[in-house]
């Protein structure tokens, strides 16, 4: 087993809510008894991951994602089942297995709220005894690579949401870990900073082989970076695999927008549902939505026919937003589960 | 006449209610009071044991020890922190806005911050100095009824007169806050020159000799050593009727100088624009 | 980076921190002060007029205090990130952040901030420690000294010790119970006499169950030659403050099972 190979095995984790009781009698007689709700979180997930993949960690709320990041970050004991990173189970060696990862928690910061920035880095480096030289070394080329040089002297109070996140980044891996977890890192981001993340994460990982696993609510996220992706839902897993073979499993459909040169009356198209048609109108007013099963309808054939019977200015050939897929997957497997 | 002071009932009415909800505080802080009081009696009757002659016997200190006890809270130890708030927010301009006299209304609220959680936490300690102590057979370190019906009439005088002194004092502080923009300097002076100057630290009559005279005239000796050294008929007669006197003096002149400070602090934030 | 110079380093942060408001600083150090010198002050002025307790006169009773107030002040300071725990890491599930670094989480807390203004209570203290030597005519030797200020230091870890097992409660409850406020303020009330005052079943209570009296009674009465007043035999009692550590240690214990708790239950 190399340095960050992850084994998942039957991982299952319960919890137990105290409830409280309705009104004052209620909460007087909650003092004597407490009526307990057991909760699974997981129930028995079992996955691998080896050294140098980028997973990408995706479920509604409440399926289980945080609960897993956090057994494998150690800080967090499961109920029954294994789980080893780098050869070794995270919560019983606590101190040796988190010196070796790193996390970014999305909505906390482990920067020092009232220091500048740079003076986080060198307690964190004290905090992971990273030598001194080695230090350098890494903070530089990070401080280069995710361009926060400018930030150094910052305190971290005053850093925009971007900008903080890029130091988080830096703070995460200033002592060299082999696994990095991202928990919703882009959250809160404007476009252009989410860009840069991605850019980095990817780089990170396909030309530094550090293991991630990301968790987020940005299905773009997942687009951009991840070669697989394990849904969660329920506690369980409900897919393993790549982002195109759940597409295809969840949503076999495609999407035509079509822009018409006058006005038209909404017709029926054979092999293709009308999402939206608005016939009239000005400039861009006049265009329909198409969506068809690939399966059952071409692409080719589609567009030749609407081609033929209308007057086209343009058409434009999609899939459906990552998010719908999703969507649609978990109401699948509602419905199935 | 009643819809005068209707606005003022409003507002205490509304403060006694937020304050009921602070039980759980309360509560807490009653084991702490129990063991500062434990501890008191037995340091001055380890005291008294070696001593001849002393200005109040040991029952009466014990009484004075545990009545300060259950009466902590009535005292303005800190300036209220929703007056505190509200300066450093810079809203309390938003008084002035209402059709009230301003330090009228302070004064109804000190007034209700005083009635409240005092009660709620003078019961339990009452009860246990003066019911559970005998019970478990400990009535040498007991709270001891009124000296006589004269005293328990005087007391509850006097606890009123408390209660009106004590709001008025409450009052001062907040308007003082006001004008100096923050709470800190009031808060860091008046803990400490409250808890020896009412008699909640040492018995009054048990300090130092010389002192006594100015001891007995400040207004903080109102606050507690009246009032408690009434009911250990310490202070009996004239003497006594003199010290409400006391009592009733200070709280018309501290609610006089009250109401000129905030007449001028209110025209002069007006003229800073609120 | 071995874990005393790493609290270095925290401590470095955590002065730099408080020192960006200065007046703040000096603001309330002033007023720990005044707070707390109100207490001798009391005591002052009851020795004015009884002049003798038991038997033992002011500048005694002047060293017990200023033992247990340098003792707290001590301890008050180290353990801020203990007294907010609750609230700050318990509450909001920061305490997280803290597993994820490869240290103890106890080095972590204490490094979260050191209170430089209990320096305060640490002055009067040191005042009335003064005093009391100053007046005891006692021929202050190595020995005597070593005595108090192993007693100073069981005295920090015992308070040090009640925090932390106050801070342990916030991992059960979410609000925090005022209960160790009674023993830490009220230890230092109560430590300010010798224990030989108190009536039996108390100074038992200071002795067996909190033993302040082990880091403030027997030390302190050892070193002003007054070993006969503790019924127990004079070499014992400047060894006894090793149980100020000991209660120390136990209560780290409950804490290190405080923090499994919170690890198998997520909170």
């Amino acid at each position: 087993m190399t340095a960050s190979d992850i084994v998942v095995d039957s991982l299952t984790k319960s919890f137990h809510i105290s409830e409280r009781r309705a009104g004052a009698l209620g909460a007087a007689v909650g003092l004597f008894q407490r009526r307990r709700r057991t909760i699974q979180a997981l129930k028995g997930i079992s996955f691998r991951l080896a050294d140098g993949e980028l997973l990408g960690l995706i479920g509604p709320n409440g399926a289980g994602k945080s609960t897993t990041i956090k057994i494998l970050c150690g800080i967090l004991e499961p109920t029954a089942g294994h789980c080893q990173v780098g050869g070794l189970v995270p919560w019983r060696e606590r101190i040796r297995h988190v010196a070796r990862i790193g996390a970014v928690f999305g909505q906390r910061t482990q920067l020092w709220w009232d220091l500048p920035v740079i003076e986080s880095f060198e307690l964190l480096r004290d905090i992971y005894r990273v030598p001194p030289d080695r230090y350098r070394t890494t903070i530089g080329a990070l401080i280069a690579m995710l361009d926060i040089e400018r930030l150094l002297d910052t305190p971290v109070r005053q850093l925009s949401l971007g900008q903080r996140m890029r130091c988080e980044i830096a703070a995460a891996l200033l002592h060299e870990p082999r696994v990095l977890f991202l928990d919703e890192p882009t959250i809160g981001l404007d476009a252009v900073a989410k860009l840069a993340v991605r850019d980095f994460v990817k780089t990170l990982n396909r030309e530094r082989g550090v293991t991630v696993i990301l968790t987020t609510h940005d299905m773009h996220d997942v687009e951009a970076l991840a070669e697989r992706v394990i849904v969660i839902g329920n506690g369980s897993i409900l897919a393993d695999g790549s982002l195109s073979a759940l597409r295809r499993g969840a949503l076999a459909e495609r999407r035509l927008l079509v822009h018409f040169a006058h006005d038209v009356e909404r017709t029926e198209i054979p092999g293709a549902t009308i999402r939206r048609w608005e016939g009239k109108g000005e400039g861009e007013g006049r265009s329909a939505e198409l969506s068809f099963d690939p399966r059952v309808t071409s692409a080719h054939g589609l567009i030749a026919y609407i081609t033929s019977k209308f007057d086209v200015e343009d058409v434009h050939l999609d899939e459906p937003p990552i998010e719908e897929v999703i969507a649609r997957f978990y109401a699948l497997h509602a419905i199935d589960g | 006449m009643t819809t005068a002071i209707r606005p003022y009932q409003a507002v205490f009415r509304a403060r006694f209610n937020l304050l009921l909800q602070y039980r759980a505080a309360a509560l807490a802080g009653f084991g702490t009071q129990c063991w500062w009081g434990a501890i008191k009696i037995m340091v001055l009757a380890a005291f008294f044991r070696g001593a001849g002659s002393t200005p109040m016997t040991l029952k009466q200190a014990i009484d004075y020890i545990w009545l300060a006890q259950a009466l902590l809270t009535l005292l303005p130890w800190s300036v209220d922190p929703d007056v505190a708030r509200m300066v450093r927010s810079g809203d309390v301009g938003y008084d002035r806005l209402r059709p009230l006299d301003t330090y009228g209304f302070w004064y109804a609220r000190a007034v209700a911050r005083r009635t409240a959680t005092p009660l709620l936490r003078a019961i339990p300690m009452v009860l246990t100095a003066g019911v559970v102590l005998p019970v478990l057979g400990a009535s040498d370190w007991a709270l001891s009824p009124p000296a006589g019906w004269n005293a328990a009439l005087l007391f509850t005088v006097s606890l009123v007169l408390v209660v009106a002194l004590a709001a008025a004092v409450a009052t001062l502080m907040e308007i003082i806050t006001v004008a100096a923009l923050s709470e800190r300097g009031v808060n860091m002076i008046m803990g400490g020159v409250i808890i020896v100057f009412s008699g909640n630290l040492v018995p009054l009559p048990l300090l130092p000799d010389w002192l006594q005279p100015f001891l007995q005239l400040q207004p903080l000796a109102g606050l507690l050593d009246t009032p408690l050294r009434i009911y250990s008929a310490h202070l009996v007669g004239a003497a006594a009727v003199t010290a409400l006197v006391r009592q009733v003096l200070w709280v018309l002149v501290l609610v006089g100088i009250g109401r000129v400070a905030m007449a001028r602090v209110m025209a002069r934030l007006q003229a800073q624009g609120g | 980076m071995n874990a005393l110079r790493l609290y270095g380093r925290y401590v470095a942060v955590s002065w730099r921190a408080q020192m960006q408001y200065p007046g703040a600083f000096i603001a309330t150090s002033i007023g720990a002060f005044g707070a707390t010198v109100v207490d001798f002050i009391a005591i002052w002025a009851l020795f004015a007029r009884f002049r003798q307790i038991e038997g033992w006169r002011f500048h005694e009773i002047a060293l017990f205090y200023g033992v247990v107030s340098v003792a707290f002040a001590v301890a008050d300071a180290l353990t801020r990130g203990f007294d907010i725990f609750g609230p700050q890491f318990v509450k909001t599930g920061d305490f997280d952040r803290l597993l994820v670094r490869p240290r103890s989480t106890v080095l972590q807390l204490m490094g979260y901030e050191l209170r430089a203004t209990r320096i305060g209570r640490l002055a009067q203290g040191m005042i009335a420690w003064g005093v009391g030597m100053h007046f005891s005519g006692i021929d202050w030797t190595w020995n005597a000294w070593a005595t108090l200020l192993f007693a100073v230091a069981g005295g920090a870890a015992l308070f040090c010790g009640i925090l932390v097992l106050q801070a342990t409660l916030a991992f059960w409850t979410v609000e925090s119970l005022e209960i160790a406020n009674t023993l830490t303020y009220g230890g230092v009330e109560a430590a300010q006499y010798p224990l030989d005052v108190y009536a039996r079943w108390f100074r038992n209570f200071l002795i067996f169950v909190v033993p302040l009296g082990c880091v403030t009674y027997f030390p302190v009465a050892a070193a002003l030659g007054r070993a006969d007043r503790t019924g127990l035999p004079e070499w014992l009692l400047p060894l006894t403050p090793v149980f100020g550590f000991l209660f120390l240690a136990v209560a780290l214990r409950v804490w290190r099972f405080g923090v499994r708790r919170y690890t198998s239950t997520g909170s």
